[in-house]
């Protein structure tokens, strides 16, 4: 059928700023999607909040709108656009809810704007739960039963018809507080009991048990025609009862007979013919390990995090099929992109396994919960080809960053037996390693399976491998054994553990007995169709599909998993630089081992290597392409770190050379270089000795700066202000020596800049520069920026511009650089330099319009910048005012806590620009998610070091009309001082205390500055988290106080009495 | 473990590890693309000689259970895998594939580069290979198949006819390498089903008075099943025919249309299909290795009905006027789906339709 020729202009709505459970397999499928809609002829626009990605761009869609994605806003876009359809099925769960409230709203049908891809109807049908359970009761399919009661005995009742074990949770009562699981009366009476106790609406909701099923995913894709495919199923490893999205998850299922595979095959099409989508659709289903029973869990009527991963999994694009299907095409007529020869409508036959697993921030957040269960806590994810298990889980683990690549964690074999039991049975970020470690110590599969209930099949490979390390153990440096253990998937540092030797001897005893991987095609069709798919991933075997050419080539290696600190920013920048290189001329060969990004997109590249971004595997691929050099500046951390070593085997890198990152990085030779330039850093000093780090801190003067040396986005990087602060921060770091020396550093309050800029090595071209509205001493990925700076002197900038110069042209960069200042005065302060693509690459190569990784790959490639028209300047600025801000993720993570310091938490971003910086700002939070109250009251809870500066921003409270609370020291400091304030009890006291206000919704903010201190159970702490689960925002930087207050005062028209002049009295 | 080899016709070899049965054997090499279904698969006639390669690498994953069987006794020659699962996980297994294959005396190769393997077959085209010990000179060796492809059907069929009782519609059957879902489909519908052999004379058909004869699915080149197309011949018009694989392709043969070799046969659970009524698609399960021949078909009064979406070949054909339809795919599923088992239906229908028309008595 053709496609909708009644149609001319589609809006396309993304997902908006990057969260737990919302990330980049949104800018992935959006950016298809768009993609396909121009290919079909369409004027796409195209609204998204998220500066970060590629589908901002505008090369994606023909109109860009970095706006909030509220009603608001984009009823302010399909009037000024008026397009002919809204296609929301691209942009995750903040796309649907938009399409509901946008018609809710009516402007849609004012505007006689049609919906793509799901109607409305399936969207409610998928999402309200009572409208999900009468839709499956229609269409004859199974969920778990469940009821609401509001006494006991009701529960008893309700027990006798659907059995144990079922699980209670209380209503309203947050992170389901109160709930749990019962297997007998006893259980259930008493939780029931205490359930109804805390929920406020004297409710609990009891729902059948279904944890330790099997859980299975379906991707479904469904065209107006009515034709129905499976491109994909997929098995978690862990069962029921750990969030999908948090699960080790294989590609297609393993330990389905055909049987039960074609039943929960053919529910899955019941389901997306019933809601009548055009496009994709992902079900979740469970079904019990012992027989056929089965439930469904849960379905949604758009592109997924997972469908996206099927995507990669098995080469077959639903985004981009999707969105074609979403304008009218059907399944029969569109061509397989792979194969170029077959049509989409067919199911994807895998020749590999294909393992998924999720990257948690537990390495930033080192208090957080690490305990898994319903509630997402990923923030990314990786995913690994093999032609088995074995080998996929293997690489995946060395994809994961996580300790040094092996299967195994150096802090294990330490730790208790008891502990580690507990550990496995109550899963958390770390149990495939835990099971190893018990396996290690001979811990039967019984044992595992009994406490895990993950499936044998699963278990047994893990064995597997742990029996292999044995037989390794007793062959040292045997070929036959080698090659083996390769097969399954063995990494050389792994056998480097068991051999006792190193990484590098391990690779060149490989080498010497030619023990290497071939690559095979990701095609859809196993083989069997011809196929020109570029898209690869390594295995033992022995026939490689991956032909060179006699092009010039060159390799850029991506970033890996997302993570706070590294996210979807390099992949901007990656995908950017793999464009230049096409552009001029060679080709582009990407690796990398993210499932959710634009960057394995195998339409990107020249060739796409999936693949561990692990030394070893960098160096099959180099043996095989001799590329001309490796570009690892746009990879994040994840590609510098692998510089040296490929370096050291002979690899050329390009653009900037490692000596560059080494004194960028190393303390010493940084404070060298700046000395040399005669430039200034606040004073510090490398500490490799624990007994010194005191005096030290003392010489230079507290409050200092501390940090251990290299590490990403200030991981433990802390202020500390005294003597006791200090020693409790050396309780919570590594053990210092002079390896892994302490950084301490004067801390100077002054206004924190951001500067990106390109250099060739002659020329240094700065697009722009960002001013952070926090002053130093939040994470500059904490904080929000904003282009132009408001507050820098033209001296300033200037100086700013002349030591970038000096540092770029001193460490012979060539490519990116990004520096960050602390202005101080008409001081200018370098506080760090990283000489490579940076977070704020894509913002401002979106407010500047200079497409920075592209020009830089440009300049490593060989060409000038003066040649291209630039020279060592600062770009003129823009007249609108664009800023950056963070979004968190604290609602995902419990325990963890909300205050912002020198280490980074975001997870992601959102802008906002208009004529003014007020009104930049109201759009920017507005996008970030915070809703700003304009009347109400603040709760104020300040350490005694800022009660001062507090106060006159409680006043500007009180002049716009907030009620005001503090508790009783602050209280009474503003008091004195003439303000109306209502004091409260602390936590503990009372009826009426700080936690009951906030619980009680009575005020609208909390600006919190209590000591940090990372112990998570101090007040302040419980304050924060208590205004995060209420949805209060929590302010605990004054600086961010103040913008928001500017915010609030630029659209507040006061109540305001006239002020008495004395002159008429009689 | 026994190192064993694979030499294909033109001399490639691969070596892998001996599983299931330590014969030697030979047959045709086929490369079925399921990831799930292989108990099915062995056990399916339309198998018969062959030896499979499966692209999807780790084999046995679920073991083998009681229930998935399509025949009595798998009917392959051989399996080629990547690796043999040795330790399954499912509630219904109760041995591995390698117990089960050593039972019935089938060999099998694990550990090659099945994917190799895959596309050297995709470039050449079908071809002939055996597996051996691997010390064994095969340079000698003839490749050709253990039987016929008479032969072939005569073993994979029946010897004397069988009643399956119900209380429907009267089907006689006609056994040219039956799998059991076909049956199974027809019993859900109440059918009452006389199980005849292959070369069952079509007097003795007849002489059973049925509403309609099902050409079943089977192994072989259709040309050599002379006996049944003869048959089929003197049916056409009598009686509703539905034809299923094997079936279809007799079909065609007995109005005169011809088959042909595919470069390489289809075999798996992932093959679409476009309805030329409804124009609309259906994911089906496919094994074979010829197709009727669109050219041929000229004058014999067959439409087609339906055709694959990959290359256009035939996959479906009805004769209006005498009641007669046929699929080259298996609308029963198994593996695979049952998505188009409405066929079954459209049995049903013609049949009772035919009966209306005829008075209530289909028979001349």
């Amino acid at each position: 059928m053709p496609k909708n020729e009644q149609l001319e202009k589609i809006l396309v709505i993304g997902s908006g700023p990057i969260i737990i459970g919302q990330a980049a397999e949104f800018d992935y499928s959006g950016t298809q999607a768009c993609h396909a809609l121009k290919e079909e002829g369409y004027t796409v626009v195209l609204a998204n909040s998220n500066p970060a990605t590629i589908m901002t761009d505008h090369t994606v869609a023909d109109k860009v709108y970095m706006e909030p994605l509220t009603v608001e806003f984009l009823s302010k876009i399909i009037r000024k656009e008026r397009p002919d359809a809204v296609l929301p099925t691209l942009g995750g769960q903040t796309g649907l809810n938009l399409a509901v409230e946008l018609d809710k709203a009516g402007i849609l049908e004012e505007l006689q704007v049609s919906l793509l891809g799901s109607s409305l109807e399936a969207i409610q049908k998928a999402e309200d739960r009572e409208k999900f359970r009468t839709l499956m009761q229609e269409i004859n399919e199974p969920v778990p039963p469940s009821d609401i009661v509001t006494n006991e005995e009701d529960a008893v009742a309700f027990i006798e018809e659907i059995g144990y074990p079922v699980i209670v949770r209380p209503a309203f009562t947050l992170g389901g507080t109160g709930g749990g699981m019962c297997d007998n009366e006893a259980e259930l009476r008493h939780i029931v009991k205490n359930g109804l106790a805390l929920s406020p609406v004297h409710q609990c909701l009891i729902e059948k048990s279904i944890a330790g099923f099997k859980e299975l995913e379906y991707e479904v894709v469904r065209d107006k025609k009515d034709q129905a495919i499976v491109v994909c199923n997929m098995e978690n490893v862990d069962p029921v009862g750990v969030h999908t999205g948090d699960a080790i998850v294989v590609a297609p299922s393993v330990t389905l007979s055909d049987r039960e595979y074609h039943l929960l095959r053919s529910v899955s099409l019941k389901i997306i013919r019933a809601l009548e989508i055009e496009g994709g659709c992902n079900v979740q289903l469970a079904i019990n390990p012992d027989s056929f029973e089965y439930y469904i869990i849960e379905v949604n009527p758009r592109v997924s995090r997972s469908s996206a991963l099927a995507s990669k999994a098995t080469g077959y694009p639903i985004a981009k099929i999707a969105a074609k299907i979403a304008v009218g095409l059907t399944l029969d007529e569109i061509k397989n992109p792979i194969t170029q020869t077959t049509y989409a409508c067919f199911e994807p036959a895998l020749d590999y396994t294909v393992v998924k697993i999720p990257r948690f921030p537990f390495d930033k957040f080192t208090t957080g919960d690490r305990h898994l269960g319903t509630q997402m806590k990923a923030t990314g994810e990786i995913m690994a080809i093999g032609r088995n298990f074995q080998e996929a889980l293997l690489k995946g683990i060395r994809s994961m960053e996580i300790g040094d690549g092996d299967y195994y964690l150096p802090s294990l074999p330490e730790a208790d037996q008891l502990d580690l039991i507990n550990r496995m049975k109550h899963p958390d970020d770390e149990r495939v390693f835990v099971i190893a470690e018990l396996f290690r110590r001979g811990m039967t599969m019984e044992e595992v399976h009994a406490g895990t209930q993950i499936d044998y099949f699963f278990l047994r490979k893990m064995h597997h491998i742990i029996e292999l390390e044995q037989d390794l153990e007793k062959q040292p440096f045997h070929q036959d054994i080698l090659l083996q253990v390769k097969q399954y998937g063995f990494s050389d540092k792994q056998i480097a553990r068991i051999w006792k030797s190193t990484e590098e001897e391990i690779y060149r005893f490989r080498m010497n007995e030619s023990i290497k991987p071939v690559y095979k095609m990701v095609d859809t069709c196993a083989g069997t169709f011809e196929s020109t798919a570029n898209y690869f991933y390594s295995t033992y075997e022995t026939e490689n599909e991956s032909e060179v050419t006699a092009k010039e080539k060159v390799l850029v290696l991506g970033s890996g998993p997302i993570r706070i600190g590294q996210g979807i920013e390099f992949d901007y920048a990656t995908v950017h630089s793999v464009l230049a290189i096409k552009e001029m001329g060679y080709e582009a060969i990407i690796m990398n081992n993210n499932p959710e990004t634009v960057s394995t997109d195998f339409t990107i590249s020249d060739k796409l290597y999936f693949e561990p971004l692990a030394l070893e595997d960098v160096m099959h691929v180099v043996d095989l392409e001799k590329p001309v050099g490796v570009i690892v500046q746009f990879g994040g951390q994840t590609a510098i770190n692998l510089a040296a070593g490929l370096e050291k085997r002979g690899v050329n890198i390009l653009g900037t050379g490692l000596e560059a990152i080494d004194r960028a990085e190393d303390r010493n030779k940084f404070e060298q270089l700046l000395e040399e330039q005669h430039l200034i850093r606040p004073q510090g000093k490398t500490v490799g000795d624990n007994n010194e780090v005191l005096a030290v801190a003392k010489e230079i003067g507290f409050p200092v700066l501390v940090r251990p040396s290299y590490v990403i986005g200030g991981s433990q990087m802390e202020i500390v202000y005294d003597e006791e602060e200090l020693t409790n921060y050396l309780k919570k770091v590594p053990t210092i020596n002079p390896d892994k020396p302490l950084l301490i550093d004067e801390y100077i309050t002054g206004i924190e800049v951001d500067l990106d800029a390109i250099s060739d090595g002659e020329t240094t071209f700065v697009p722009g520069i960002m001013e952070h509205i926090e002053r130093a001493g939040v994470h500059s990925g904490d904080s929000i920026a904003v282009y132009p700076p408001q507050r820098l002197s033209e001296t300033v900038k200037e100086e700013c511009l002349v030591a970038t110069d000096k540092i770029a042209k001193a460490l012979n960069v060539v490519g990116l650089i990004n520096i960050q200042f602390i202005i101080h005065g008409e001081k200018v302060y370098v506080i760090e330099v990283n000489p490579r693509s940076s977070r704020t690459i894509p913002f401002l190569s979106k407010v500047t319009g200079v497409t920075m990784a592209n020009i830089a790959t440009k300049c490593i490639l060989g060409e000038t910048l003066q040649e291209k028209g630039y020279q060592t300047e600062i770009l003129k600025e823009e007249e609108n005012v664009y800023v950056k801000l963070p979004v968190f993720s604290f609602e995902k993570l419990r325990s963890v806590d909300t205050t912002l310091g020198p280490e980074m938490k975001s997870t992601g971003e959102a802008i906002g620009y208009d004529t003014t910086l007020e009104k930049a700002l109201y759009k920017g939070l507005t996008a970030s998610g915070l809703a700003i109250p304009f009347e109400g009251s603040v709760l104020f809870t300040v350490a005694d070091k800022d009660k001062a500066e507090t106060y006159h921003l409680a006043k500007r409270f009180d002049e716009l009309g907030f009620q005001l609370y503090a508790t009783e020291g602050t209280a009474r400091y503003f008091a004195e001082k003439g303000l109306p304030i209502t004091a409260v009890g602390k936590i503990g006291s009372g009826d009426q205390n700080v936690l009951s206000l906030i619980k009680q919704g009575k005020v609208q903010f909390v600006i919190n500055t209590l000591t940090s201190g990372k112990q998570p159970r101090s007040d302040g702490f419980r304050i924060r988290r208590e205004a995060v689960e209420h949805g209060i925002i929590s302010l605990t930087n004054l600086d961010t106080v103040e913008a928001i207050l500017n915010v609030i005062d630029s659209t507040t028209l006061r109540a305001q009495p006239m002020m008495d002049k004395g002159v008429f009295q009689s | 473990m026994t190192k064993r080899k694979l030499v294909l016709e033109d001399g490639t070899t691969f070596i892998g590890t001996a599983f299931g049965s330590n014969q030697n054997t030979q047959g045709e090499v086929i490369c079925n693309t399921g990831m799930s279904g292989y108990q099915e698969m062995m056990t399916n006639p339309s198998y018969f000689g062959k030896i499979a390669v499966m692209t999807y690498p780790t084999i046995g994953a679920y073991g083998v259970n009681r229930d998935d069987f399509e025949s009595i006794m798998p009917t392959l020659n051989g399996m080629i895998v990547k690796e043999a699962c040795a330790e399954p996980s499912n509630f219904r297994s109760e041995e591995t594939i390698a117990a089960y294959m050593e039972k019935y005396n089938i060999p099998g190769i694990s550990g090659i580069d099945t994917r190799k393997l895959t596309r050297h077959i995709r470039k050449k085209g079908s071809m002939r290979a055996r597996i051996a010990d691997e010390a064994e000179d095969v340079s000698d060796k003839s490749f050709s198949s253990l039987q016929t492809d008479e032969e072939m059907i005569q073993t994979a069929s029946i010897a004397k006819p069988y009643i399956v009782p119900g209380r429907g519609m009267r089907i006689v059957l006609i056994d040219l390498g039956m799998s059991q879902s076909i049956l199974h489909e027809l019993t859900e519908r109440g059918c009452h089903i006389t199980v005849v052999p292959y070369d069952y004379a079509n007097e003795a058909i007849q002489a059973y008075k049925p509403d309609g004869i099902l050409l079943s699915n089977g192994p072989g080149n259709p040309k050599e099943a002379r006996q049944t197309i003869q048959a089929v011949q003197t049916l056409l018009g009598k009686y509703p025919i539905f034809g299923i694989g094997l079936g279809h392709q007799i079909m065609a043969l007995a109005y005169g249309a011809k088959t042909k070799n595919l470069h390489m046969g289809n075999y798996g659970v992932n093959f679409p299909v476009k309805s030329m009524q409804t124009d609309r698609t259906w994911i089906t399960t496919q094994s074979r290795s010829y197709y009727v021949d669109e050219n041929s078909i000229t004058g014999t009064g067959l439409e087609i009905t339906h055709r694959s979406l990959n290359d256009h070949t035939i996959e479906g054909l009805s004769h209006i006027k005498d009641n007669a339809f046929a699929v080259q795919f298996h609308p029963q599923g198994a593996p695979g789906s049952n998505e188009s088992n409405e066929l079954f239906d459209q049995f049903i229908k013609n049949m009772e339709s035919y009966a209306a028309q005829n008075g209530g008595h289909t028979h001349a």
